[in-house]
């Protein structure tokens, strides 16, 4: 089975460099650039992971997390957020939020692919 | 490892890392003293955020130091902690220069000078509130731990074997965070032999079991040459969520070879289970390159040439960026051509279907077709020519930095509004206004709008205006920059052309007449070369450059009130509203812009100058006569001045009359390149096709009357349209 990935971030670069490396592993990966599209896209379709940035125009990661709780069919699905911080408090927030785990930016490839694996098999 | 291709994403961080100092920029000059505005300051938060996110990729690590820093600071001033002041401003702003500075030079691959970066640093961290300490722990790239824990594990693949008890106990709802216990025990897997036992003690009766908690708990038993910290790794995202306790025993007798085989098995399990899903993988690739072809604005990255202050390395580093020949087409242009294509298709086929078996009744029906077919076409026609237009605002963008700094320098208190920025243009056009409009801008500030005392004085408010306005008119752009300044020097201007020898002392002429002087050549009058403008790119360069586009400059000026220079463009340069004239058998466009009338020739206004050029009087103006059938050796034609017509056309200011057959019709012309498919032909400026097939030339009317004065050796001294007889 082809897992499919949902990534969120306002920066193209990022967004690329995450395409890049998920499609190279063969997963299938939808982009979306901010928090609105990011939850539109969750809501049409059935994604197995979603990776999002947490400063975001128009509604940030963290929001995004936290809305996509709610819904059923993301009530247990894995949802690493993407973060420059190191700090503990950012990393409560985000466990807060909901978050499955977070990725550090930024990554190395393999390192990406490692965190992954974490919740995808 | 993990290899792949990162040129392209490498290429698009950079085109975006530009865009978003460009919004850092534009917010931080949006942003009012004393004023907290919350979006403005989380638009110069990320954009500073990406920079950095997208700098550690690539490995630029002193952008990700220095976009940290600033980050820093950002995110206090997010929190309140700092004012909004004019300082905290100006740093910002200069952060956003160097980083221009630092990211340029890493595009281009050359070295930068990093004296002024560590000058900004220095400031930056003494703005910061935080201790140094905590600033100087800086993310650096992770490469360098992924190294280290790479020569770890070489290391660790020598080091003796440990047995890990491993007590694992979550918390009930650890499954809502999306974090499964399986997957941590394949990942432990990785680290080498896994025992699990699973403790089911806490499961509650059927009755009260609820499916969406975790009852389970474990306990592991890990043989590996990992250590501590790897295991904990693992855990690492729910080590808050369960109760974790690591234990380890050092193994006795242990193997290390054999150890390190068996470790790589479950690895290559998981190998072994990709190829299952390579068969689709091309299908993949089709539904991602979908899913992310959506481009949500149209930008160009930022011309090149604004002239900048010799002595200002920074600023010159900072412009060196080279414009790209690409263009981001928003994708609602795109889908429109798309539709439109689709349009013509469902034409073709109808046209298709009445051909098949025409009969005379079915005329009505192609005349219909037809008329659909034309529809579809301009449609098409508009819409390409759509792809090629930007906002003006791309250009107006730079002007608030401009005006801010310029006004600093100047000791002038200056309000830029800028209206009609959604105005579109030919990306051309767009790129070659450019230089023109910092002129006319910096002539503003430094020329037009006074000191705040002497506005003071004169009874205007302090801070004086500058607008920048764009809007469609009559199938042109115009572009306005007016100020509420003191307008031209009326009497400097005539002393400085009767200083220049264009007029008399006594000689009167009106203040229109005046204001042409400031476009030609040579004219100054500045007392001092300033900083800022008299450095010899003058208005005639200016009006040259919009002359070259096809448009035109006028200015209108009131002494104490301020000046306004209107400056008309074409749409665009790849479609001309022609006027097609014949000579002999051969048919010419001449661009309608140019012409300003055309006339019968009555030949006693005709004389001859020097035996060589006939001139026409035309009312007060003299006018040279430039038989186009001589100049391009056209035969059976027209050679009686009465007989045929005088088209007076304008070029670079000076007129010309061409001397034709006869008019025919005036249409919109594609210009077609003849360089690229010909040569240069002096007189020429392209070609075209015309309805029936035929290719005729778009005369050059500039190029013209450059040709007609070398053929006749007459002197370039004057505008051609001013000589006058005594």
């Amino acid at each position: 089975m082809v897992h499919k990935i949902l990534i969120c971030d306002d920066s193209v670069s990022i967004r690329q460099m995450l395409a890049l490396t998920l499609i190279d592993a063969k997963y299938n990966v939808t982009e979306s650039k901010d928090g609105m599209q990011a939850l539109e896209l969750a809501k049409q379709n059935n994604f197995d992971l979603i990776i999002t940035d947490i400063n975001m125009p128009l509604l940030d990661g963290l929001s995004l997390v936290g809305k996509l709780r709610v819904l059923p069919e993301y009530r247990f699905k894995p949802i690493l957020l993407l973060t420059t911080e190191t700090d503990p408090e950012k990393k409560k927030q985000a466990k807060a939020a909901g978050a499955t785990g977070w990725i550090i930016k930024p990554f190395d490839p393999d390192k990406l692919l490692a965190a992954i694996r974490k919740v995808l098999r | 490892m993990t290899t792949i291709d990162l040129t392209q994403v490498r290429g698009l961080f950079f085109e975006e890392s530009f865009e978003n100092l460009d919004v850092m920029e534009s917010s931080l000059l949006d942003l009012e003293i004393e004023t907290f505005n919350e979006e403005l300051i989380n638009n110069i938060f990320r954009a500073a955020h990406s920079i950095k996110g997208g700098a550690g990729i690539f490995h630029l690590d002193d952008i990700v130091t220095f976009a940290h820093n600033a980050e820093t600071l950002l995110d206090e001033v997010r929190e309140g902690k700092h004012d909004i002041n004019q300082v905290l401003i100006d740093l910002l702003l200069r952060v956003g220069d160097i980083l221009r500075i630092m990211l340029t030079a890493s595009k281009d691959e050359v070295e930068y000078d990093t004296q002024e970066m560590q000058i900004c640093q220095e400031a930056l961290k003494k703005a910061l509130i935080e201790s140094v300490e905590n600033i100087e722990e800086i993310p650096t790239v992770e490469s360098e731990s992924v190294e280290e824990s790479v020569e770890n594990f070489v290391e660790d693949i020598e080091q003796t074997s440990k047995e890990w008890h491993i007590e694992f106990k979550p918390e009930l709802p650890i499954l809502k965070t999306g974090n499964d216990p399986i997957n941590l025990f394949r990942e432990l897997q990785e680290l080498g032999e896994l025992e699990i036992i699973a403790n089911t003690d806490a499961m509650p009766d059927f009755a009260d079991l609820e499916p969406q908690l975790c009852y389970l708990s474990w306990n592991l038993v890990l043989n590996t040459t990992a250590d501590r910290a790897d295991i904990e790794e693992v855990f690492e995202w729910i080590i808050d969520e369960c109760e974790l306790n690591i234990t380890e025993s050092v193994l006795e007798n242990s193997e290390p070879k054999v150890e390190s085989q068996e470790e790589s098995e479950p690895v290559l399990e998981i190998i072994e289970e990709t190829p299952e899903v390579e068969t689709s993988a091309t299908e993949e690739k089709t539904t991602v390159s979908e899913d992310t072809t959506y481009t949500e604005k149209v930008t160009i990255s930022e011309d090149t040439t604004e002239p900048v202050h010799e002595e200002d390395v920074v600023n010159k580093q900072l412009h060196t960026q080279s414009g790209t020949n690409s263009i981001r087409v928003g994708i609602d242009k795109i889908d429109n051509l798309i539709n439109i294509v689709g349009e013509l298709v469902i034409t073709q086929s109808m046209l298709d279907q009445i051909g098949e078996n025409f009969a005379h009744s079915d005329i009505i029906h192609l005349r219909d077709g037809l008329s659909q077919l034309e529809r579809n076409t301009r449609e098409l026609q508009e819409n390409v020519m759509r792809i090629r237009m930007l906002p003006i605002s791309v250009s107006f963008n730079r002007f608030p930095r401009l005006v801010h700094d310029l006004s600093t320098q100047l000791g002038k208190k200056v309000e830029l509004i800028l209206s009609g920025e959604h105005t579109e243009l030919d990306k051309t056009v767009l790129e070659k206004m450019s230089d023109p409009l910092v002129h006319l801008v910096r002539n503003s500030l430094d020329h037009g709008i006074e000191s705040p005392e002497q506005r003071k004085q004169v009874g205007k408010p302090e801070v004086g205006q500058l607008h920048l306005n764009a809007f469609h008119q009559s199938g042109n752009i115009v572009i306005q920059i007016s100020d509420d300044g003191a307008g031209f020097d009326v009497e400097r201007i005539r002393a400085k052309a009767v200083q220049k020898g264009w007029i008399t002392q006594e000689e009167k002429i009106t203040e229109e007449q005046l204001y042409e002087f400031i476009f030609q050549p040579g004219f100054s009058t500045s007392e001092e070369v300033s900083d800022l403008s008299g450095r010899g790119v003058g208005m005639d360069v200016v009006r040259r450059n919009i002359r070259a586009l096809g448009g035109s400059i006028e200015v209108k000026s009131e002494t104490g009130k301020g000046s306004k220079f209107s400056i008309r463009l074409p749409l665009t340069l790849a479609i001309l509203d022609g006027q097609l004239v014949r000579v002999g058998n051969d048919i010419f466009v001449l661009p309608l812009l140019s012409i300003m009338e055309s006339l019968r020739v009555q030949t006693k206004l005709v004389n001859s100058f020097t035996g060589t050029v006939e001139i026409y009087k035309l009312r007060d103006d003299y006018i040279p006569i430039l038989r186009l059938y001589k100049l391009f050796d056209i035969e059976n034609t027209t050679t009686k001045l009465e007989q045929g017509l005088l088209v007076i056309a304008e070029g670079d200011g000076q007129k010309i009359g061409l001397f034709v057959d006869e008019l025919l019709s005036q249409q919109q012309i594609v210009i077609k390149n003849l360089e690229n498919n010909y040569k240069k032909v002096q007189g020429v400026s392209g070609a075209t096709i015309l309805g029936d097939g035929n290719v005729a030339l778009i005369l050059d009317i500039t190029g013209l009357i450059q040709l007609f004065r070398n053929q006749t050796k007459s002197p370039p001294h004057l505008p051609l349209g001013t000589i006058r007889y005594e």
